[in-house]
């Protein structure tokens, strides 16, 4: 690890102001789970952190008519605590509970979750976000791929975001709000997500002197079928091989309204639009089910190792489904 | 005189029993003392700097920047310009420091260039290895060909295991401290005897100048025989800056460099008559564990099948090199006979359980016990209401399967020498410069001094992991129990016959009349006639008694059998696999103490399970490197993976009579075949390598139409 300062502001403002406008000089520090480790490993070597753990504002979650309001420090465990999000919003709390250790939930906050950078392991041998070698060559591509992307993967990036979170949020429509130098803005969740087209950029919007303070959740969504579904080979201490999170609206036993969103495949959350579009109108059943699966991947484009998470990612969207119907997972 | 033969079971009041493990409470709660945690007075701390490159040439060192680096003590180099490195990993120099922080820092200061060169990482097949492949002469036993003419059913299938490590959870390393021209090394080490030689020649100082100490073991299973590199480079580090010096490798250093287990691949035939009687076998098998790697495969493994005929092909690799792990090839042979024979007995029809019965007489010495075991194993697993053809055909995704597996092992105990002292105060020391790895060799040693002075375990001050105490071999090979139960029963037999003749005239009887039973000595068989323990030691004065004993070859044995049998449920949408249930059945002669026996089998199974499912040393051929030296994607079983392990050690006639065996590797051997097998039985189709990830088990289950 190298040398740096540490700064511990009790406000946003302040701590917006201790923050670098170019990318690597700082970093803002809340559960540590992630940074620690990729500062320990030289990936990122920030001059300052910042600690926004004394920001009072960014804890809690508060609902009212409007939304449910999940500070950005909330942590896992937290958000797994509380009992209107796991009655109402059981994919978001299953997404939460897959974060299999118990210290990392303890620690790891939402919007750490959301900024944490992916597991790509060229990238965490130093590689860099887009991993190429000398010559400018995917060394993802032309190596060991088996838990890169499937989907978005036209490149330069093929590594898979590894938020535990936003699959779920996304389904649910949530807004992400980011406070900033020229102070507070908002947008949905799934615009916040972008796949780098160039070393210069990373797998989110997010400048450098920004700060994510909380996630809203749509009150009117209370009700409304939801699910995630992960496959992973071990019980815990695993990344999922692929996920997926579904929300439906149903009138009657139809579905008037759906929301797929696969984790773990794409270089963001990937909204299956053509699967939810696909829904519309359907009963969900074991067929129906399956057939939503088949269109979530059915732009995938494996690379020479992975062709076997286009299953993977199908068979989530079909259990995700299915549970949601069957009161969720 | 007490005889130093083993009791017999009704006249032991320890061994045999369950007792469980001295250390247990020190080490759950945290408070024993591993060589990680040892602290001296000044200590400095020290970092390797490895090769970044899997084979290049060093260019030049500069360690001046280092060496103004805050707080740097020491700098030694390894391996100087102009030499050639063959892996990533390979030691180049270690740095000390005040901080383990300042000593990181130090050694990312140096300044290193290299000539890369050509490498090979990858575990490919001898045709695309070039050079690098080196074929050992065929083995023919019989005659082949005309075995498989004389087989009903033939089967041809393709089979193997990749490169794991040891991933020992405590890593390589030590505390170097010199006194004068004496050095001390606190060591994680299998081999306490054998390092003091290893650090006498290393450097270039006299063995009687040289103390080793072994507190506490953080896992070996093979790895820790060495005093390596590091822990050379330790001394001279601590020797240059005159203080003492820790340098424990980092994760990905252990992962890197200190061991694997090479990975084999093979073609097999196979041929059996309709009744399961195997008739023919022929291999081609090929693996790699780095550049050199010694030692071969004999294929078939247990089952001397009458015609047979194996070769290997050895692949040199630039990758850390292979140490001996658990049951070293054992488990690649297993893997490789067990599934071909149980590929075979699919193709025949047949129940694997009935196949194998069907086969016991080719199994070599062990025949009997492998029936016995099998049966016992069935019972416990309820085989026969749970087996069915392959392929589970109920509904559903999740389908269940049963399989098995054999093994065998040596286990004969190493040489060991014992001292055991009797204090005229009734206390009583056993000392000997063996080391407990985690297996429960400082409990057997108590239980066995108890039982031959008739005290209660607690009685016992067990003295282990110091050279200073009498010579112990190395524990590796599952030759520890057999060399220290041995030599510890000699030595106390020894101590107490000393004691017992100079109670004697004070009971009026002869030595030989008397026993040590309950805390007494007394006329054999007469407890009117006794004195208590404590007032017999107290008649020796301020002298105490000391006597030695040796390994004793007629208390101990060699040679043991070994069952295994899994049950899966296999989740044919996703691939994945989960661990149900293994029966574990294992002899091992006498068992000293069944709890740590039942717990060695344990371990071992959750080793299996773990290296069946998840453990694989991932190599890029692009780069060069390994792209999982860590605990993320170098996946190993957690709680949840292990499903329910049951263990069965046989002991009574026919096993106690045999004297002790060793434990440690035999139960390792079987759980990749057994599981791979079980996997096959659910789905109906052989997922050819492990580990058995979800993309293996879909893609094996995609060139069948993905049914089970």
């Amino acid at each position: 690890m190298e040398r740096f300062a540490y700064a511990n502001p009790s406000t946003l403002k302040e701590a917006v102001g201790l923050l670098s406008s170019r990318w690597g000089e700082t970093a803002i520090l809340a559960g540590g789970t992630d940074l620690l480790s990729l500062m320990k490993n030289y990936v990122a070597a920030p001059k300052r952190l910042v600690s926004i753990k004394n920001i009072a504002e960014l804890r809690g979650i508060n609902s009212d008519t409007d939304g449910i309001r999940i500070g950005a420090l909330t942590t896992l465990q937290e958000l797994l605590d509380d009992e209107s999000i796991r009655r109402d919003f059981p994919a978001l709390a299953h997404a939460a509970e897959g974060v299999a250790s118990m210290q990392l939930r303890n620690m790891g906050t939402v919007g750490g979750d959301l900024c944490q950078r992916p597991r790509c392991w060229y990238f965490r041998s130093g590689f860099g976000l887009l991993a190429q070698d000398e010559q400018g060559r995917s060394l993802v591509t032309e190596g060991d791929n088996r838990y890169h992307a499937i989907l978005g993967n036209r490149g330069p990036a093929y590594f898979v975001h590894p938020s535990s979170l936003a699959p779920a949020l996304i389904a649910l429509d949530a807004r992400v709000s980011i406070f900033g130098p020229k102070g507070e803005n908002s947008m949905l969740l799934k615009d916040f997500f972008q796949t780098p087209q160039s070393a210069n950029e990373r797998e989110t919007v997010l400048q450098t002197d920004e700060i994510v303070t909380r996630i809203t959740i749509p009150s009117f969504l209370r009700g409304w079928p939801n699910a995630t579904y992960e496959i992973r080979p071990k019980e815990a201490l695993d990344w999922p091989l692929a996920t997926a999170s579904v929300l439906l609206q149903l009138e009657g036993d139809a579905v008037a309204h759906a929301h797929v969103v696969l984790g773990h495949v794409a270089p963001i959350p990937w909204n299956a639009e053509s699967a939810s579009q696909w829904l519309v109108g359907q009963r969900i059943n074991e067929q129906t089910a399956a057939k939503a699966g088949m269109e979530a991947v059915r732009d995938a484009r494996p690379l020479s190792g992975n062709g076997y998470k286009v299953k993977l990612a199908s068979v989530a969207v079909k259990r995700a489904l299915l549970a949601a119907v069957q009161g969720g997972a | 005189m007490a005889d130093y033969q083993w009791p017999q079971a009704d006249d032991r009041s320890l061994i045999g029993k369950r007792i469980s493990r001295l250390d247990g409470p020190i080490k759950s709660s945290g408070r024993a003392t591993y060589t990680y945690d040892v602290q001296r007075p000044g200590l400095l701390f020290g970092k390797l700097v490895l090769s970044p490159h899997a084979h290049a040439r060093i260019v030049s060192i500069d360690t001046s920047s280092a060496e103004r680096m805050p707080g740097v003590q020491a700098v030694d180099v390894i391996r100087d310009a102009g030499q050639e490195v063959l892996w990533v990993g390979q030691e180049i120099l270690a740095v000390a420091a005040e901080t383990d922080e300042q000593a990181r820092d130090a050694a990312r200061a140096v300044k290193i260039t290299y000539e890369k060169l050509p490498h090979l990482v990858s575990d490919v097949e001898p045709a695309q290895a070039g050079d690098r492949a080196e074929e050992e002469a065929e083995q023919v036993t019989g005659d082949p060909d005309a075995g498989f003419r004389e087989a009903d059913a033939t089967i041809e299938g393709r089979y193997g295991s990749s490169v794991i490590t040891h991933c020992c959870l405590e890593s390589h390393g030590q505390v170097a401290e010199w006194e004068g021209d004496n050095l001390t090394v606190w060591a994680s080490t299998q081999n306490v005897t054998g390092l003091v030689g290893q650090y006498a020649e290393g450097l270039q100082i006299p063995a009687g100048n040289v103390r080793i100490i072994t507190p506490m073991m953080g896992g070996g299973f093979g790895s820790k025989f060495q005093a390596d590199t590091w822990g050379l480079s330790c001394a001279r580090l601590s020797k240059q800056a005159g203080r003492p010096v820790k340098m424990m490798l980092e994760r990905d250093q252990e992962l890197l460099v200190a061991g694997a287990r090479p990975s084999i691949h093979a073609r097999v035939r196979a041929g059996a008559k309709r009744d399961g009687t195997l008739t023919a076998w022929s291999s081609q098998a090929w693996g790699t564990g780095g550049i050199t790697s010694r030692g071969s495969v004999n294929l078939p493994y247990i089952f001397q099948i009458p015609n047979r005929r194996s070769s290997y092909v050895r692949v040199s690799t630039n990758i850390g090199p292979a140490r001996a792990w658990r049951a070293p090839r054992h488990p690649q042979m297993c893997l490789i006979t067990m599934a071909a024979l149980e590929d075979l007995a699919a193709e025949l029809g047949m129940d694997a359980l009935d196949f194998f019965l069907k086969n016991v007489g080719i199994m070599g010495a062990r025949a009997q016990t492998y029936r016995q075991e099998l049966l016992k194993g069935a019972e416990l697993m309820e085989w026969k209401k749970k087996w069915h053809p392959r392929g589970d055909q109920t509904s559903g995704p999740n389908k269940r399967g049963l399989g098995l597996a054999l093994h065998t092992w040596g286990g004969g105990g190493h040489q060991s020498n014992c001292n055991c002292t009797i204090h005229p105060d009734g206390s009583v020391e056993v000392s000997l410069a063996s080391q407990d790895l985690g297996t429960g060799t400082r409990t057997v040693i108590a239980i066995v001094a108890a039982e031959t002075f008739g005290l209660p375990l607690d009685a016992v001050k067990v003295n282990i992991g110091d050279s200073r105490y009498p010579p112990s071999g190395p524990s590796g090979g599952s030759t520890t129990v057999g060399g220290v139960s041995s030599s510890t029963r000699r030595a106390a037999t020894s101590a107490l016959n000393e004691l017992l003749a100079k109670v004697a005239p004070s009971l009026g009887v002869e030595p030989g009349q008397l026993e040590a039973v309950d805390g007494r000595i007394q006329v054999i068989g007469d407890s009117s006639k006794s004195i208590a323990w404590k007032q017999a030691c107290a008649k020796l004065g301020t002298t105490p008694i000391t006597a030695s004993g040796r390994r004793s070859r007629d208390l101990i044995s060699s040679g043991v059998g070994g069952i295994q049998m899994a049950e899966v449920s296999v989740d044919i949408e996703t691939g994945v696999v989960k661990m149900e249930k293994m029966v574990a059945v294992q002899d091992c002669g006498l068992v000293i103490d069944v709890k740590t026996a039942e717990s060695q089998v344990h371990g071992a199974c959750i080793m299996g399970v773990t290296y069946a499912l998840y453990e694989e040393k991932l190599m890029d051929e692009a780069t060069g490197l390994c792209l999982n030296p860590d605990m993320e994607f170098y996946k190993l079983a957690g709680i949840g993976d292990i499903g329910e392990i049951e263990v069965h050690m046989m002991t009574g006639p026919g096993y106690d009579d045999r004297g002790v065996i060793g434990l440690g590797e035999p139960p390792v051997i079987s759980p990749g075949a057994a599981i791979s097998n079980a996997v096959a039985n659910a789905i109906g189709v052989r997922v050819p390598t492990l580990p058995l990830t979800p993309e293996k088990v879909l893609a094996a289950l995609e060139k069948k139409g993905g049914a089970a």
